[in-house]
C-alpha cells in the first residue's frame, strides 16, 4: 500500500535529530511536527519569525499575530523568541538551522528541485524556499512518487524553473525512500506492500538498487 | 527628544506622490500598515512600485491598492492568495519581481545600514541570478544582491513613543524593523502610542533615529488568513 500523506510524514519524523532546529514546508513537512519521536527534542523555526514553534491553538485562542510562514495561526512553546526576517534568514543562511523538509513539484537525480513556478500556469513565488535549499545543510523533500497527471516527479533533470540545485539530500514519497547520492537516486527503502518494480515504472529517473529493498518501517 | 508624532493621517502621508517607491512591511497580512494602506487606497495615486513581502488579497491590504490600479509594479517574495494580483501580472498590467523572501529582507536592511549590494548563495543556479555577477567564497558560488531604499516606508507596531521608538508583537514584527530603516521618510503607524519615557529603552526593537513620523492606528481589523485550531 502506498503510503497517505500522514504516513510519509511518520516516516520523515524518524530522521529529526535529539537538540535540533528545523524548518518545515507548506504541506506534508507540517504533518512532520505531529509525529516528533519519543525522547527527541526539536525547535521548529518559521521563517516569518518565530523559533519555538508549538501546536494550532484552541478555538478562540487564534492571535492575529502569531502565525508561521503559511499565515496559520499557531502557539508559542516555553524558550520560543520572536525576531524579525532578517535574523531569522541569517539562522538560515548562517546555517544555525539542521534541517529544513520541503515539498517539491520535481527533484532530479542531482538533488536540484522546483517547487515555486510553474510557467504560464502559477506564480505564486519562492517565498523563502530559495534561501532555505541554498543554504540547509540537511534537505529532506515530502512530496507524492508522481503529480495529479500520473507523471513521475522523480526525474533526471528538472522541467519546471529550478528553486536550487545540488540541494536534496532524501526524499520520501508516498512509494518509496530514495538518497540522493553522487551517481544519482539510490532507492533504499519502499512503502509497504510496495514493490521495486512498481516503483521502477512510477519512476522517470534511473534508480540505483543494491541487493534487497527493505520495507520502511512506519 | 526628537518629537516625530504627527496628528492625523493626512499629515502622516504628506508628500506622498505618483510614480514613488514604497515598502509595506507585513508578512501575508499580519504586521501590515493597515490605516496607511486604507488611506493611500482613497488618494489620487498611481504609478507605485511597492516592496512587500506579499501583495494583501483581494479585499485587504495591498490589494486595495491593485484594484485600483494604483501599483505599477510590485517587488515580493510571495503572491498567491490574490486573484486580481494573478490577473494583472499575467495580462502584463503589472510588473513583478519576485525574489527570495531572505534576499528580500536583507536587501532591505542593507539599504538602510549603508551597504550598497552584498553576496547571497540564495538563488544561484535560478532564474533569480540571471544577469546577476557570481562569486565563489569558501568554495560555494554566491551571486550579487543589490540593497533597496524608498521614498517611503510604511510599518506597523505595536507600541510606540512620541520619539519614533517601536516596539512589535508577536510575528507581526518580521519586515517591519527592516523595513523602517529603508525609508528615506519612514512612517509608523501604532497600537498604542505614548510619550516619550513610558517605554523601556531597553525593550525597543526599532530606534526612532529611523522613524520620521508616528501616527497613532485606529480600528484594526487584523485579518487571519489561514485560521487553523486543535480540538480541546
Amino acid at each position: 500500500m502506498a503510503l497517505d500523506k500522514n504516513q510519509i510524514a511518520k516516516r520523515i519524523a524518524k530522521e529529526l535529530e535529539h537538540n535540533t532546529y528545523v524548518n518545515l514546508g507548506i504541506g506534508i513537512p507540517t504533518l512532520v511536527a505531529n509525529y516528533i519521536p519519543e525522547g527527541i527534542d526539536i525547535e521548529f523555526q518559521s521563517e516569518n519569525g518565530v523559533l519555538g514553534m508549538g501546536p494550532f491553538p484552541f478555538d478562540g485562542e487564534e492571535d492575529p499575530d502569531l502565525i508561521n510562514a503559511g499565515k496559520q495561526t499557531i502557539t508559542t512553546l516555553d524558550g520560543a523568541v520572536l525576531f524579525d526576517s532578517a535574523i531569522s534568514f541569517a539562522m538560515i543562511r548562517g546555517q544555525h538551522v539542521q534541517l529544513t523538509v520541503l515539498g517539491a513539484m520535481e527533484v532530479s537525480e542531482k538533488g536540484d528541485i522546483a517547487n515555486w513556478k510553474i510557467p504560464g500556469k502559477m506564480v505564486k513565488g519562492m517565498g523563502g524556499a530559495m534561501d532555505l535549499v541554498a543554504s540547509a545543510q540537511n534537505i529532506i523533500v515530502a512530496m507524492m512518487h508522481t503529480n495529479r497527471m500520473g507523471e513521475s516527479k522523480i526525474l533526471n533533470k528538472c522541467t519546471l524553473p529550478i528553486t536550487g540545485i545540488n540541494c536534496v539530500k532524501k526524499v520520501v514519497t508516498n512509494l518509496a525512500v530514495l538518497e540522493i547520492t553522487e551517481d544519482g537516486f539510490k532507492l533504499s527503502e519502499r512503502a509497504p506492500g510496495v514493490s521495486v518494480s512498481e516503483i521502477i515504472a512510477a519512476t522517470e529517473a534511473n534508480l540505483i538498487i543494491t541487493g534487497e529493498v527493505p520495507e520502511m518501517i512506519i | 527628544m526628537i518629537n516625530k508624532f504627527v496628528e492625523n493621517i493626512e499629515l502622516a502621508l504628506d508628500g506622498v506622490k505618483s510614480n514613488m517607491t514604497c515598502m509595506f512591511g507585513g508578512f501575508g497580512l499580519s504586521g501590515i500598515p493597515e490605516n496607511i494602506i486604507k488611506e493611500l487606497s482613497n488618494r489620487e495615486v498611481d504609478g507605485l512600485t511597492c516592496i512587500s513581502n506579499n501583495a494583501g488579497v483581494d479585499e485587504f491590504g495591498l490589494g486595495l491598492l491593485l484594484k485600483r490600479k494604483q501599483i505599477k509594479k510590485m517587488i515580493s517574495s510571495y503572491v498567491g492568495e490574490n486573484a486580481e494580483f494573478e490577473r494583472q501580472m499575467l495580462s502584463g498590467e503589472l510588473e513583478v519581481d519576485l525574489i527570495p523572501q531572505g534576499t528580500l529582507a536583507e536587501r532591505c536592511r542593507a539599504g538602510g545600514a549603508g551597504i550598497p549590494a552584498f553576496y547571497t548563495p540564495a538563488g544561484y543556479g535560478t532564474e533569480v541570478a540571471k544577469d546577476k555577477e557570481v562569486r565563489i567564497f569558501n568554495g560555494k558560488p554566491h551571486i550579487l544582491e543589490n540593497s533597496l531604499v524608498a521614498d517611503f516606508a510604511f510599518v506597523k507596531a505595536w507600541k510606540g513613543d512620541t520619539a519614533g521608538n517601536l516596539i512589535y508583537k508577536g510575528t507581526a514584527r518580521n519586515f517591519n524593523p527592516l523595513m523602517a530603516m529603508a525609508g528615506k521618510i519612514t512612517v509608523a503607524e501604532v497600537e498604542e502610542l505614548y510619550p516619550a519615557g513610558e517605554l523601556d529603552p531597553n525593550h525597543i526593537h526599532t530606534p526612532g533615529i529611523f522613524v520620521q513620523r508616528i501616527m497613532q492606528g485606529e480600528n484594526y481589523e487584523k485579518r487571519i488568513e489561514q485560521r487553523t485550531t486543535r480540538k480541546r
